[in-house]
């Protein structure tokens, strides 16, 4: 073989071939450049844009900042929530040498339990090293102490503080305020329908009751943007661009903190609540439902355990009484109907009657009874308002029919909603003809117009619609909707957000609305009234009107008697009442539930709040009490007793 | 850089670089190519001094080895191939049956003092075997010593395809080819081959590919399809060269290899980091460093004396080519992933080392004429 290849060999035509061969080569490594550069070329020039976006795509993040929560004021400034920073102790994982070591460390400093660090682990395992986790949440301030003065021992665990919703008034304002808690799926899917997921982006929290629900809008803000630059990890590596967020507005109620805690000293937790209004604007003053519970539970999550112990509660603490209370009005809504049968002219204000303690239609076997089982004797529709003569309204209603009353009674809001800046709000229930067929499917009998006129019957009102009325009342049929919110900070500058009305109601004379005022004035400061006790020797001048709600039907021959009866069947004490009486300022409205009579239970609590209000504000010295000249007669027979 | 490819290997104008023997255009070529490398590793690795440390005493140990291998006379290459070869296939063998796993493949051999890859040695034994044998004959070659030809070249890639190692395989698998084609294998045949190929592949992929590899080709034909699992390496890749535009973000600007968005990125990746800090024009240039080594290579391919020389030369400059190429093909998503870094520019070891010793071959057989007469 070997011999044969060196004496054959043709280095020249071996030469040559092998130089065709190169070119050959070369020929195919040029194509194959040309491969690769054309699909650079296609890459790098002609689809830039593309991967230009996809890599800007895949480094920078928008992360959402979360607008500061605006604050809440009483009408005089007094913070009723704010933002406070709660303490978290967290760890970054990646910067701890020792887990283990620090943990048990952590342990021993700050009595950090076995869960905690159980859930510690869980929570790790989920997260990036690099992502800090939180081991203890809402630290004290003992403990944030104890721990910054041994922070050098622990590389990589720090107290991280975020701002949270705080109710330092507590439970004094629950129903008013209401609370924010964590933003839940139901709240998500709800944002997501208005559009505004994106505006809750990194928010926490969100409004769940009350102001802080029903002002959401005003309260939280503008989210805001910070444009980061991560890596592969998530990493933030540097910030790009940052658009602050807008905090949400600080807003002022027309709630006086003190009026508010007024009432809830002397509601004292029994079942009840007391409302009251500013009678020139409708900006409700106080509103406390008792009994109250505290607001700041729910902020964190509040226990299952807490949680049902609030729900099963004899009292019912989670509802606002004020507005979703249905009470029979009872003997409170006398002056309206006195209204609406002067202005009906069913009545005149001489029209008089004889009670004698029972009340029958012709052809009924049916008898309904005055409160006073002798009767009142001869009454007008005064003395009937300052004694609170039930006859003389059987009567009236009787004579209106259930359609001048249901129709006029609806102009007063009643059986509607106020139109309170609350969510949680009831309409209650106007009775009407229409309304029983459609409820009951039954006609509407006389027989049961005949308690319609004592707020009983199917008729209920929330203690807010009751104020309402009351207000409409002192104002001539102009109607104020009742209103929590005062104004707004816009720049540091409070914007009033003004008075709101509804159309007012017609009036066929002035006069008639001046007789049901003066009666009200009557309860209060004459001596037949019903409400004179309770007002003895106040430095102002009220009126009002006094109401007894039955809860249950008395037997026709029986005798209400509250010791045999069960404590949640025993009659409603109610009062509403205005004062100054010459130039009103507020209407209060007070309901005990089950607490007895108006004029005992009820009327006492309306001074010690008209009190607590004059208190604050200087008034013209109280004028002698007007008497009355037509119903001197009428007036004896009744004088000793209030209800 | 046409002074450069025309210089005259003159054996009496003894220049410094003559009497080291090393061939002064070539030489330029890889000590830039090395250089662009270390810039790009620098920014690739996230500015790390460490790395550029260890690669710059990578160099230098290659450049050494190839200084040592040009004084080597071409002619003992020619004697020594056989051997060289065969001690090559022992090797091989040898870690089949003692060698050490690393990343789910049998490559290494652990002689005490050192470890290495007996593929590496393949990558030079095979050229030299196949050119050794082929030049016995007279050029162009019969059928059956083609076929013979074939043989030698199959083994060691089998071998080394069962480790497995399918980038290095495929190296060395054309390295013989590029000898036998050189050697002037018929037109006829080149195109049996080709069908034999495509009839060798289903075989291939059904009975000797590991299923990692199998992956590795589906992702390649549809990276979106799996864009956070096996297809995330080439998307990531190709943003960011798309994302270089023309011009380039800048050095230290890449931001897909900055932030780490780019896997294996100053390793079988470099490229894309290359691209997407210097841009589509950067990339012309490195291309044209790379053409120009090849041009050089396959001058001195054609200057040499005998027929050994030329197909050896030629084969080791073309195989360097086919780097180059696999590589950037991977890079850019026209290739599938294969492990072949991107010749003197990438950050690692071993194959350095080969590739240089390569080179070596090169500069002997450029400058170390027989002074015998034929």
């Amino acid at each position: 073989m070997a011999r044969n290849r060196v004496t054959i060999k043709d280095h020249t035509a071996e030469a040559n071939l092998f130089a065709r061969r190169t070119v050959i080569a070369m020929l195919v490594i040029f194509t194959m450049i040309a491969m690769v550069l054309s699909n650079l070329y296609y890459l790098q020039v002609t689809r830039f844009e593309d991967y230009q976006t996809r890599s800007n795509g895949n480094r920078i993040k928008v992360l959402p900042v979360a607008p500061n929560r605006g604050l809440i004021y009483d009408r005089n400034g007094t913070l009723l929530a704010e933002n406070r920073p709660v303490f978290n102790l967290e760890v970054i994982p990646e910067k701890v040498d020792n887990l283990e070591k620090t943990l048990g460390l952590l342990s021993v400093l700050l009595d950090i339990e076995e869960d905690e660090v159980t859930d510690f682990y869980r929570e790790i395992k989920r997260n990036r090293r690099f992502k800090p986790v939180s081991l203890r949440k809402r630290l004290t301030p003992e403990e944030v102490a104890l721990f910054s003065a041994n922070q050098h021992k622990f590389p990589g665990v720090s107290v991280e503080a975020r701002l949270t919703r705080h109710y330092p008034y507590g439970k004094t304002l629950t129903h008013v305020l209401g609370y924010v808690s964590k933003i839940n799926k139901k709240d998500l899917q709800k944002l997501s329908e208005a559009g505004l997921e994106a505006n809750y982006a990194a928010t926490h929290d969100i409004g769940k009751l009350g102001v802080e629900k029903y002002h959401e809008d005003i309260l939280h803000g503008q989210v805001g943007y910070q444009e980061v630059e991560v890596n592969n990890q998530g990493r933030i590596i540097r910030t790009l661009n940052f658009s602050p967020p807008v905090p949400g507005q600080d807003i002022v109620l027309n709630i006086d903190l003190k009026l508010q805690q007024e009432a809830e000293r002397i509601l004292d937790g029994d079942k009840g609540t007391i409302v009251m209004m500013d009678t020139n604007d409708g900006g409700v003053l106080a509103m406390f439902s008792s009994p109250s519970y505290d607001p700041n539970l729910f902020v964190h999550g509040i226990s299952s355990k807490n949680y049902s112990g609030l729900l099963k509660s004899n009292g019912r603490p989670l509802i606002n009484r004020a507005t979703q209370g249905q009470y029979p009005p009872a003997s409170t809504i006398k002056p309206h109907l006195a209204l609406v049968g002067l202005e009906e002219k069913t009545v005149t204000p001489e029209t008089r009657i004889f009670d004698n303690g029972k009340y029958r239609l012709k052809n009924v076997e049916h008898v309904w009874r005055d409160w006073k089982r002798w009767g009142h004797g001869w009454v007008d529709l005064t003395s009937a308002i300052e004694q609170s003569c039930d006859i003389y309204f059987y009567d009236l209603a009787y004579r209106l029919g259930i359609d001048k009353i249901s129709d006029n009674m609806f102009e007063f809001g009643f059986g509607d909603y106020t139109g309170i800046d609350l969510h949680e709000e009831s309409d209650a229930n106007m009775p009407s003809r229409g309304w029983k067929r459609a409820r009951f499917n039954q006609p509407w009998y006389i027989g049961d117009t005949i308690p319609v006129g004592i707020g009983q019957s199917y008729w209920t009102v929330t203690p807010i619609q009751l104020t309402q009325s009351i207000t409409t009342l002192v104002n001539h049929g102009q109607r104020y909707i009742p209103q929590i919110l005062r104004g707004k900070y816009i720049d540091k500058e409070l914007v009033f957000e003004g008075s709101k009305e509804r159309r007012p109601m017609d009036i066929q004379n002035v006069k008639n609305w001046d007789t049901v005022l003066d009666a009200m004035y009557g309860v209060v400061n004459r001596k037949i009234g019903t409400a004179r006790r309770a007002f003895v020797d106040t430095p102002y001048v009220s009126a009002g009107k006094t109401g007894t709600a039955q809860l249950v039907a008395i037997a026709q021959d029986a005798k209400y008697d509250a010791d045999s009866l069960a404590e949640n069947l025993r009659d409603n004490a109610m009062y509403v009442g205005f004062a100054p009486y010459e130039k009103p300022e507020i209407a209060v409205t007070v309901v005990l539930e089950n607490a007895g009579g108006g004029s005992s239970q009820a009327a006492p609590l309306a001074r010690t709040m008209m009190d607590k209000y004059f208190e604050q504000r200087e008034f013209s010295p109280k004028p002698d009490v007007i008497e009355r000249e037509i119903s001197q007669d009428v007036a004896r027979h009744s004088a000793s007793h209030n209800h | 850089m046409n002074m450069m490819l025309r210089t005259k290997l003159d054996p009496n104008k003894r220049t410094f670089l003559n009497r080291i023997h090393c061939d002064g255009p070539l030489l330029v070529g890889l000590l830039v190519l090395m250089a662009v490398g270390l810039i790009t590793i620098y920014s690739a690795g996230g500015q790390d001094w460490q790395l550029i440390d260890r690669q710059l005493v990578r160099l230098g140990l290659a450049l050494g080895v190839m200084l040592v291998v040009a004084q080597i006379p071409p002619l003992a290459y020619q004697k020594l191939s056989i051997y060289f070869y065969l001690l090559g296939i022992a090797m091989l063998i040898a870690v089949i049956i003692f060698g050490h796993v690393g990343k789910g493949a049998q490559r290494w051999l652990d002689l005490g003092v050192v470890r290495f890859q007996p593929s590496e040695i393949m990558k030079l034994a095979v050229p030299m075997m196949v050119a050794w044998y082929i030049s016995q004959f007279n050029l162009p070659p019969k059928l059956r010593h083609i076929l013979f030809g074939f043989i030698l070249v199959g083994v060691p890639t089998l071998l080394i395809a069962q480790q497995p190692d399918l980038g290095t395989s495929l190296l060395i698998a054309s390295s013989g080819v590029f000898a036998l084609f050189l050697a002037g294998m018929s037109w006829r045949f080149i195109g049996g081959i080709a069908l034999a190929v495509s009839v060798f592949s289903p075989i291939m992929w059904n009975f000797l590919m590991k299923e990692y590899q199998k992956q590795r080709v589906l992702t390649f034909l549809n990276p979106e399809s799996d864009p956070l699992g096996s297809g995330y390496h080439i998307i990531q890749s190709q943003i960011a060269i798309g994302s270089g535009g023309a011009e380039g973000k800048g050095w230290l600007q890449g931001t897909q290899s900055q932030l780490e968005f780019l896997p294996e990125r100053h390793t079988d990746f470099i490229f894309a980091v290359f691209s997407e800090e210097f841009g589509f024009w950067g990339v012309v240039g490195l291309l044209a460093i790379y053409t120009f080594i090849v041009i050089r290579g396959m001058i001195i391919a054609n200057r040499a004396q005998d027929a050994f020389s030329k197909l050896l030369a030629g084969s080791i400059t073309l195989t360097f080519f086919v780097y180059v190429f696999v590589n950037m093909g991977m890079v850019s998503g026209i290739l599938p992933v294969v492990g072949v870094p991107l010749p003197l520019v990438s950050y690692g070891g071993t194959s350095m080392v080969t590739l240089l010793a390569g080179f070596g071959i090169l500069m002997a057989i450029a400058t170390q004429k027989r002074l015998l007469s034929r």
